[in-house]
């Protein structure tokens, strides 16, 4: 049963010192204490704390692209920055949870195009009142993420499966709804506009979208950090098996997941109108990846149990910085993507090794 | 071991368990005393796993019938057992390996915190579970593990298992089954763990043991249940048999009279 660590050569029976107090028992505290390599406690601490990668990343890329062109850390430049950001960090949110499940959703942005399209069109063909619109979008969003929950934990098929299936359905609904046809800002109800009204705070400018995605941060990362629900969603994506051994009821948290990560897609279309000035069917059509490498790229594992909502926002903050340093310091745009895709690659890897850590 | 002069904490008559043709359990009785390790030892489709699962409420039984404290119960599912104060460590512990201990305790059954924080918001009591965690795992005499916020998949196989029996533990109030709690470890590891075994039982806890390792059944228990075709082939003592004996009763080789 005995087996030797490479790293010590020592014979291992585990890593315990469990005589604590005695001569031998120090021995092995100090053993212990000398195999951390600096490598080792940065392995520690990325797995404690795995966002803190992203949030180094992000401070790198500030300062490396501000030498290149000083433009970038203008107010006016962080504010369009932000601004940019703000859809896609909204949907990486849904994204997080269902990735923190280990399930993918590959219908984000369809849905999000739905529950727009169903807002703005019900607004302005039907004339429903904007509050109304709105609620009717959120629920929109809400019931097409549900169905995705419910096929994951129905009919126990593999989310990545679902949701391919379902990116198609919601497509093709929203193109069957609106005949492709966009609806214009100056026949939005102001409510659904609203989203896309600045404050300005000095030379920096934030909209109302970028406050609303804010606070979608706060309530979910709360949810996730600070209840029991956020525990139970953490403890399914680790290890379902587990979690249904303990007691928690795994397709309800699944569902919820879906449910939840549904309704944030309406909230994210919401503010995709604001920010567009129009409700397109053809909008955001990269959201799919753009949301999942958000996440990735914030430290989520993609196997689930793990990751933080922290990172995701910084993950979305990092892909959009790139495009806005890039086209400053005069690259060619298609250096962004070669960029952005060396940083999941670089993101997956660094998950992998973090995972295999020791006490 | 003393007199059973009390009434078992619980016991169970008649159990039968089929699938389809398959006979599971053929009508097995059973009797757990509080303080008392209950080894359940027998061969690969004796009807042991089957035996513990309808045990645990993860099975619902075609016939015969559970007491718990002389009080009929009815398991439609773990939940039910666990809330008659049944506990069980699973073979594959059933913790989350990216959770802190605290947390793996505290599982399915997170505390909130006081006042509007708790009941409106949701919020959980880390603190507080982790001091009580904390306490479940001193209580337990576990040296080995310290720092209630490190996550489970950096501790060795055998802090791992304490971790789960702590758990089972802490909120065992009557029954405690151990399903092979010493399969995956190491000779040290092992002993580790039939200390904890030995620290429930003087906790006044029942515990069940279900294992194939015939020296670590000896050590610990009071009593061996020895289950055979889905039958209990007899229940000896450490004292009254040899391994041998157990192992020839357990195949066939001998019977109890």
């Amino acid at each position: 049963m005995t087996h030797t660590t490479p790293a010590d050569g020592s014979v291992s029976l585990g890593p315990g010192p469990e005589r604590p107090g005695t001569g031998e028992g120090a021995a092995a505290e100090e053993l212990a204490r000398r195999s951390h390599t600096p490598t080792q406690r940065i392995q520690h601490i990325l797995h404690g704390s795995p966002f803190l990668s992203a949030a180094l990343i992000l401070v790198i890329t500030a300062i490396v692209f501000t030498m290149l062109n000083d433009r970038f850390s203008d107010p006016r430049t962080l504010s369009l920055l932000v601004q940019q950001t703000a859809v896609v960090a909204a949907l990486a949110i849904g994204q997080t949870l269902i990735i923190l499940t280990a399930g993918i959703d590959l219908s984000v942005g369809a849905i999000a195009i739905l529950s727009m399209m169903v807002m703005a069109k019900i607004s302005t063909d039907q004339g429903v009142p904007g509050p109304l619109a709105l609620l009717i979008g959120f629920a929109v969003g809400t019931l097409a993420g549900g169905l995705n929950g419910l096929l994951v934990t129905r009919l126990k098929l593999p989310p990545f499966i679902v949701t391919l299936g379902t990116l198609s359905i919601f497509t093709a609904l929203v193109l069957l709804y609106t005949k492709g046809q966009s609806v214009q800002y100056a026949d939005m109800p102001d409510l659904l506009n609203w989203t896309g009204k600045t404050y300005a705070f000095g030379d920096f400018r934030v909209t109302t979208g970028v406050l609303i995605v804010l606070a979608l941060y706060i309530v979910v990362g709360f949810a996730l950090g600070q209840t029991g629900w956020g525990r139970h969603v953490y403890a399914v994506g680790d290890d379902a098996d587990a979690a249904r051994l303990v007691g928690i009821s795994v397709p309800r948290v699944l569902f919820s997941v879906y449910a939840v990560a549904g309704l944030v897609y309406g909230v994210a279309a919401w503010v995709l109108i604001g920010r567009a000035g129009t409700a397109s069917p053809n909008a955001i059509a990269d959201a799919n990846l753009e949301s999942i490498t958000a996440v990735v790229i914030g430290g989520t594992s993609l196997f689930g149990g793990r990751g933080a909502l922290i990172g995701t926002l910084l993950g979305a903050l990092i892909v959009q910085s790139f495009s806005v340093g890039l086209s400053l310091a005069g690259v060619d745009d298609q250096y962004r993507l070669l960029a952005v895709g060396v940083l999941v690659i670089v993101a997956v890897s660094v998950d992998q090794w973090i995972r295999k850590v020791k006490a | 071991m003393s007199e059973h002069a009390k009434t078992p904490v619980m016991s169970a008559r008649g159990l039968v368990k089929t699938f389809g043709r398959v006979v599971g359990l053929d009508g097995v009785d059973l009797d757990l005393y509080r303080g008392e390790v209950l080894a359940v030892i027998g061969d690969n489709g004796a009807g042991k796993s089957t035996l513990i699962k309808v045990l645990t409420g993860a099975y619902v039984p075609d016939a015969g019938e559970i007491r718990m404290d002389d009080e009929l119960v009815h398991f439609k599912g773990p939940q039910d057992a666990r809330q008659a104060g049944i506990e069980t460590v699973y073979q594959t512990l059933a913790v989350a390996p990216a959770l802190d201990i605290a947390s793996n305790l505290y599982l399915a059954r997170e505390e909130r915190r006081p006042g509007p924080l708790g009941s409106v918001f949701r919020m959980l009591d880390k603190k507080g579970m982790k001091q009580r965690a904390e306490t479940s795992v001193r209580e337990l005499g576990i040296q080995t593990i310290q720092n209630m916020g490190v996550a489970v998949e950096s501790l060795s196989g055998g802090q791992r298992q304490a971790v789960a029996v702590a758990r089972a533990a802490a909120f065992g109030s009557k029954v405690v089954v151990l399903d092979e709690p010493t399969a995956a470890l190491g000779v040290k590891e092992s002993a580790q763990v039939l200390r904890l075994v030995e620290q429930l039982r003087e906790r006044d806890l029942g515990v069940i043991l279900i294992s194939h390792n015939m020296p670590h059944v000896w050590e610990v228990a009071d009593r061996i249940h020895v289950q055979r075709l889905g039958r209990c082939a007899g229940v000896i003592t450490p004292e009254s048999h040899t391994m041998t004996d157990g192992v020839a009763i357990m195949t066939g080789a001998m019977a109890l009279s």
